[in-house]
């Protein structure tokens, strides 16, 4: 239904909640209880603020270069939330609202900003793939799982997320056409957060939306308000569903807006004006859900202040836990190429521990 | 036993290991119904259905991306690039992910899959079909870099590379396809990765090569017996990790060593030998290693490449320059 009365052609944009948190589009309203509507708001909050710590700690030489999320946690946790604990997902590297609604730990990946590879050793309960940093090749891969759980008769379904550069790259056009070509059970969920780095949208294509290009690919595509965190969860879950059917890929365009920097060594007030992240930050997809809750009876401002305050307490102390045990191992640097170390690495290794032994340092 | 080209054990290997375990997947371009431009993959859709083996679209960074995904979930994807050469579409998959998942992930995914490639020249092909940049691949931490040169060593090599629990690319020298047949045997056997194979044992000098050069590296050692030249040849079967004991071992005995290899000279493997040489038996050498090679340029087309692929002469020169050095 949804897919159906939204062609992406038709330049319409997929929104039940609007930007007063009045529900605009009462018959697609998800079917969420009170408990679960708080578990995303509190999901969005834990993402917020664990983005704030972590741009502060940058700020004071604790933490390396960090990509932050700010205004994107709708379309995350939105979109991750409709995943069940079977599915894969295949991030990028601005998915920390989607890594912690899937259960992630934010140790891990504040562990891996520190530094550390080990906060891309994901433990085995959760299908997430570590954080890809060559933008779009990771779309690749999602197909991949997906269609092997399709010849392996798994009930899984992938779902990957990249941004609005990654579709200039070819790579997103193969894994779009191979998933088309071969029905694959795959999400391809595109934050479009209107920059990559300093480039605006408008210079990566010039397709009016994102979510047309779903349609080369024999797919279906919506652009979905991805300030609205409701929209992106029924959104989601609809091509979550349609993959499960055997129906195949889905393209989500969430339309959305990155208000802080590209990462923390970017500055973008070079590119950018103050008055277009002023209207945008008037969209705070927090602040639309918060007051919707408040509307609602299922939260007050009391109950709010204590929510932001512990999520604030948990990414401080996953912070500190980072800063006292977040060196790497000497020997993990040789450790993990392959099956068994190779003769040639070991010497390596062992060559260094002597040069470190004699100098008292190992 | 049965009498076949390397090409035949190529396909008798899949079909074998696809029989052994379900896991195993093959796909690339024109794989499936055709059995690939070569026909390696020859009748395995018609034996294992179309879900085992299959027509890829004409894009190689996802038959390598997607390789990638159906590894991490459980498969292990044999693929074939049609011809090295167009293996770099599929760089940035093999170098950023095939070869980092492992130690990306600290060990919790890793890469099981065999990128099959035909490779090198000889064939009197158009440009791009005569790659010969292995080197390339062996400079990669994470990969595996392995080049049969015979049939029999084809099988085994294969079914190593398929059942290793890290990536392998696996280069076949596409000259040697169909040049010849040997003997090989119609059970499993391994040969194992990493290991270089003396084909020959002599006490003068050491002839270091691999792949379709073998058989000009044995020519010309036939033509420095003829001279009383007792030549110790070594096939290096695996290219990364490069088996230095055997290596080292021969040149001990021998003092002297020369390298041959089709690709380019510069930053070649003959480099990395010379160098492993030099710092493990450098008092053992009565002469310096030399190389015989391509040259510093791309693969000739048809009428030039008999010069650039190292002849027999041109190796048994080399072995004679070395032998008389400093007499
Ligand atoms: C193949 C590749 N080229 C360049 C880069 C450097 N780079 C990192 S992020 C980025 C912009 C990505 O923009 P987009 O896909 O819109 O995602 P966003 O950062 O906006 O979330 C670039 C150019 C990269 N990581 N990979």
């Amino acid at each position: 239904m949804l897919f159906k009365n939204y062609n992406p052609l038709d330049k319409k944009m997929f929104q039940i909640m609007d930007e007063n948190s009045n529900i605009k589009n009462e018959e697609y309203m998800p079917d969420l209880n009170k408990e679960e509507l708080l578990t995303m708001y509190e999901n969005m909050i834990q993402t917020r603020e664990a983005d704030l710590k972590a741009l502060m700690y940058q700020r004071q030489g604790r933490m390396l270069t960090y990509a932050p999320n700010i205004g994107q946690e709708a379309a995350q946790v939105g979109s991750a939330f409709a995943l069940e604990k079977k599915d894969w997902m295949v991030p990028s590297f601005r998915e920390l609202g989607a890594w912690l609604t899937r259960g992630a730990d934010l140790k891990m990946i504040y562990l891996y900003w520190y530094g550390n590879e080990f906060g891309s050793h994901i433990p085995e309960d959760l299908k997430i793939l570590p954080v890809s940093v060559p933008i779009a090749s990771h779309l690749n891969h999602a197909v991949g799982i997906s269609w092997a759980s399709t010849l392996q008769g798994k009930d899984e379904v992938s779902i990957a997320y990249f941004g609005d550069g990654a579709t200039s790259q070819g790579d997103f056009h193969e894994a779009m056409n191979w998933a088309g070509a071969f029905n694959t059970p795959t999400v391809f969920l595109c934050q479009n957060n209107q920059f990559a780095i300093s480039v605006p949208r408008g210079s990566q294509t010039s397709s009016e939306t994102i979510a047309q290009k779903a349609v080369a690919y024999g797919m279906p595509g919506i652009q979905v308000d991805g300030n609205d965190i409701l929209a992106m969860y029924v959104a989601t879950k609809t091509a979550i569903e349609r993959a499960r059917r055997g129906e195949g890929p889905t393209l989500i365009e969430a339309y959305t807006y990155r208000i802080g920097a590209h990462t923390t060594s970017d500055d973008p007030t070079r590119y950018r004006t103050d008055d277009e992240v002023e209207v945008w930050k008037k969209k705070d997809p927090i602040d639309r859900m918060k007051k919707y809750l408040i509307d609602k009876g299922y939260l007050n401002e009391e109950e709010n202040d204590r929510l932001v305050e512990k999520c604030g307490k948990i990414a401080e102390e996953a912070f500190k836990y980072v800063e006292t045990n977040g060196k790497t191992k000497l020997d993990d640097i040789f450790k993990y190429h392959y099956k068994e170390i190779t003769p040639q690495l070991l010497e390596q290794m062992e060559e260094y521990k002597e040069f470190l032994n004699e100098r008292g340092e190992l | 036993m049965t009498t076949i080209n390397l090409l035949q054990a190529v396909n008798l290997t899949l079909k074998q290991e696809m029989a052994r375990d379900q896991r195993i997947i093959v796909f690339g371009e024109d794989v499936g119904y055709e059995g690939g431009v070569f026909r390696a993959t020859v009748d395995l859709q018609k034996e294992f259905g179309k879900d085992r083996c299959m027509d890829s679209p004409l894009s190689e960074s996802s038959i390598v991306g997607v390789g990638i995904g159906m590894a991490i979930n459980g498969m292990l994807p044999v693929v074939e690039m049609q011809f090295m050469g167009f293996s770099y579409p599929a760089f940035n998959q093999i170098i950023s992910h095939v070869a980092r998942m492992r130690n990306r992930s600290r060990g919790r995914f890793s890469v099981p899959m065999v990128i099959r490639m035909p490779y090198g020249g000889g064939i009197r092909a158009l440009e791009h079909h005569s790659e010969s940049t292995e080197a390339i691949y062996s400079h990669i931490p994470g990969l595996k870099v392995v080049i049969p040169s015979t049939p029999y060593d084809a099988k085994g090599l294969l079914a190593a590379a398929i059942r290793d629990e890290d990536p392998v690319i696996f280069l076949e020298p596409k000259r040697i396809y169909r040049a010849f047949k040997q003997e090989v045997p119609d059970e499993e056997y391994i040969i194992p990765i990493g290991k270089a194979n003396v084909v020959r044992e002599g006490k003068d000098i050491t002839l270091i090569s691999w792949g379709a050069m073998m058989r000009e590296a044995l020519k010309a050692a036939d033509l420095a017996k003829d001279k009383g030249i007792s030549v110790e040849v070594i096939d290096l079967r695996t290219i990364s990790p490069i088996d230095r004991d055997t290596i080292i071992e021969s040149v001990k005995k021998t003092g002297r060593v020369v390298i041959v290899h089709e690709a380019a000279k510069t930053l070649g493997v003959g480099a990395e030998l010379i160098s492993i040489i030099n710092e493990k038996a450098f008092l053992y050498l009565e002469a310096p290693p030399l190389r015989v090679t391509g040259f510093d340029t791309p693969f000739p087309l048809p009428q030039g490449e008999h010069h650039y692929l190292p002849s027999p002469e041109r190796i048994f020169n080399k072995i004679m320059e070395t032998v008389n050095y400093l007499t």
